[in-house]
């Protein structure tokens, strides 16, 4: 596949796993990801790759466990209920080190919430999630191209760091069609190779993975390792798109299908005359907190919009500190903000700040 | 002088912590054999449990990966799938395997996964200190239930083997002793034919060991070897539990 091609973004995610090279997915089917593992189930056996139906989410991805063990490419997509049961082998994998890409496509919560799209799992996905002193990296797109990109991208930097990746979209960008450029792309080149994968010990000592450390000395320097890496992953990755914000008095922020409605807000608010400008983190962990005070420095507000009741904001805040007002607009259980009501905050914001 | 008894190569020359008169080194012991015997040795990939034998990576002498409790035939599943030719086994006791992996035990078994799991069933929660089992006899007492499993309460222990034969995909299912010569050698037998069929692309396959805590049933050694005889292999019969012939 080269070219333009107008696909569904749950499609392309799964095309875009293969042409990075990924040749294991385990899954269990839950709206509003089923595209994924359906389209899985069709392309793994034409490239000679692995598509398992598991049982569960929590068989699921105690197999991707087991898979990249073995040193294999894997995936496992879901959406939140599904991504809840994952937290345990995600916090094993963190622990025991090992690489791989977990796509969670957001839906409104608690419980067993709905099926619409929602941006809720900010908490889990960026802040833990499973037990322990870790982090993942977490990426949020908001095109379909950009979804392709980082899905890609992950399965390198899953490796590079042993680390377990996650994108977060969401239900409405999953259902999403656009025109996509699908572009192969081998593994890097400088990735290292996996000498620690437990293949069978032929011709070496055997290999052992485990998180397990009885002696708290040494899970504290175990630990104290992954804290190394993880300023290594924080230094390195985090990423950001900003849109007019050099002369931007208000300042919106907000990720993945939001920062686009949060545009056409934008572009409405310019249109009468309003200086508004938009930042939109992609890498959610980590945070980009120092472009975010650098690209806002010279505005009077920022209004944090977001398909929850407040997570991403309480980032900003930490960016920010009270150096000015931080907004919030959200709406959640799957409904979405329209860029009237943005808008609306916008005014608001503008007439009670003059 | 000719070597006629040493240690099996899969086998780690470190001592264990397993508590005096407790099967599950023996156990490990005819695994390592029968790694040997097949020459499997450097395609072999173990996977431990959570409970006492977590630490099994540390005594054999092949590659090795932790579970988290109770998801091992998930883990061996995905270790086999993306490398078909690793030789599989996973190593888990009665909680891990019947209580909260019981999910992920019926499916590996019932999907026919190319895996040789082992089960030590020794009728309690081992590394916890002695809580009750899925597998602890009606009446037996534990830390959990004091007065005697009661059925009516905590429900019936669950007979592993003859769930588990029940499914299409179970190729080889035995269980086994290891309360006397006699019992050991069977038992390194069903190894040896679970691990065969693994090797021949038969299906899943499962030894149930009959194993010993004399540490929380509050038993010597002997004892607790004579209580598996006398009141373990009444409810959990020794044996091979035969496949049952796919239909249609
Ligand atoms: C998710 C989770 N729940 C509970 C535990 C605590 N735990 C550790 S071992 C164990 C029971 C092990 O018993 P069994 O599988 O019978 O093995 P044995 O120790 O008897 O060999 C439990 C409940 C845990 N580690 N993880
Ligand atoms: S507690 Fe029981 S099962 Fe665990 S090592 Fe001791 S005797 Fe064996």
């Amino acid at each position: 596949m080269a070219g333009k091609v107008l696909m569904k973004g749950n499609e392309a995610v799964a095309e875009a796993a293969i042409m990075a090279g990924c040749r294991c997915f385990f899954g269990y089917p839950i709206t509003p990801q089923n595209e994924i593992p359906e389209y899985m189930s069709r392309r793994m056996p034409e490239v000679g790759g692995v598509f398992l139906q598991a049982e569960s989410e929590v068989a699921g991805s105690n197999m991707v466990y087991g898979a990249a063990c073995a040193g294999a490419r894997v995936m496992t997509t879901s959406s939140s209920p599904g991504i809840s049961l994952m937290q345990e082998a995600i916090s094993y994998m963190a622990g025991a080190e090992l690489p791989c890409v977990v796509v969670n496509i957001v839906r409104g919560g608690p419980g067993l919430g709905g099926i619409q799209g929602a941006q809720s799992d900010y908490f889990q996905a960026t802040k833990g999630g499973g037990h322990g002193d870790y982090h993942l990296l977490v990426f949020g797109p908001s095109t379909v191209q950009e979804l392709v990109d980082l899905t890609m991208e992950a399965f390198d930097l899953a490796d590079m760091y042993r680390n377990p990746v996650m994108i977060l979209g969401d239900a409405i960008l999953g259902q999403m069609m656009e025109p996509v450029e699908m572009r192969k792309r081998p593994p890097r080149a400088d990735l290292p190779p996996k000498t620690w994968a437990a293949t069978g010990a032929a011709g070496r000592p055997k290999n052992i993975i485990t998180s397990l450390y009885l002696d708290p000395a040494k899970l504290e320097k175990h630990n104290l390792r992954l804290a190394e890496k993880h300023r290594r992953m924080a230094a390195e990755q985090v990423r950001y798109a900003t849109h007019m914000t050099e002369d931007a008095d208000v300042v919106l922020v907000a990720y993945g299908t939001t920062a686009r409605i949060a545009r056409a807000a934008l572009d409405r608010a310019r249109e009468r005359g309003l200086r508004v400008g938009l930042f939109r983190p992609i890498s959610l962990w980590p945070f980009p907190y120092e472009a975010l005070a650098a690209a806002t420095a010279g505005a009077s507000h920022v209004l944090v919009v977001e398909m929850s009741l407040g997570q991403m904001v309480e980032d900003v805040r930490l960016a920010l500190g009270d150096t000015k007002p931080v907004h919030f607009y959200g709406r959640t259980g799957g409904m979405s903000p329209s860029p009237r009501e943005i808008l609306d905050e916008i005014v608001k914001i503008v007439e009670r700040g003059a | 002088m000719q070597k006629v008894f040493g240690r099996p190569e899969a086998l780690a020359d470190v001592p264990t912590h397993y508590c005096p008169g407790c099967t599950h080194g023996i156990i490990h012991r005819l695994i390592a054999e029968v790694i040997d015997e097949l020459g499997v040795r450097e395609r072999t990939v173990g996977i431990s449990p959570v409970g006492c034998a977590v630490l099994a990576y540390d005594y054999f002498n092949c590659d090795f990966v932790e579970a988290s409790h109770g998801r091992a035939p998930a883990v061996a599943t995905g270790i086999k799938r993306a490398s078909p030719n690793s030789v599989v086994f996973t190593y888990q006791g009665d909680g891990d395997l019947a209580s909260i992996g019981a999910g992920e035990i019926v499916h590996a078994a019932s999907r026919g996964e190319r895996i040789t799991v082992i089960f030590v069933n020794n009728a309690i929660y081992g590394m916890t200190g002695g809580q009750m089992a899925p597998t602890t006899l009606p009446g037996q007492k534990t830390t959990t239930s004091p007065r005697g499993r009661d059925p009516e309460v905590a429900g019936h222990p669950i007979r592993v083997c003859e769930l588990l034969s029940s499914l299409s995909g179970a190729a080889y299912i035995a269980r086994v002793s290891v309360t006397s010569p006699a019992n050991v050698a069977k038992a390194r037998r069903a190894v040896k034919k679970a691990f065969e069929t693994q090797l021949e692309g038969r299906g899943f396959s499962l030894v149930e060991f009959l194993s010993t805590c004399p540490t929380n049933w509050g038993m010597t050694p002997v004892e607790a070897l004579k209580w598996v005889d006398d009141k373990m292999a009444v409810y959990y019969p020794l044996g091979e539990y035969t496949r049952v012939p796919e239909v249609g």
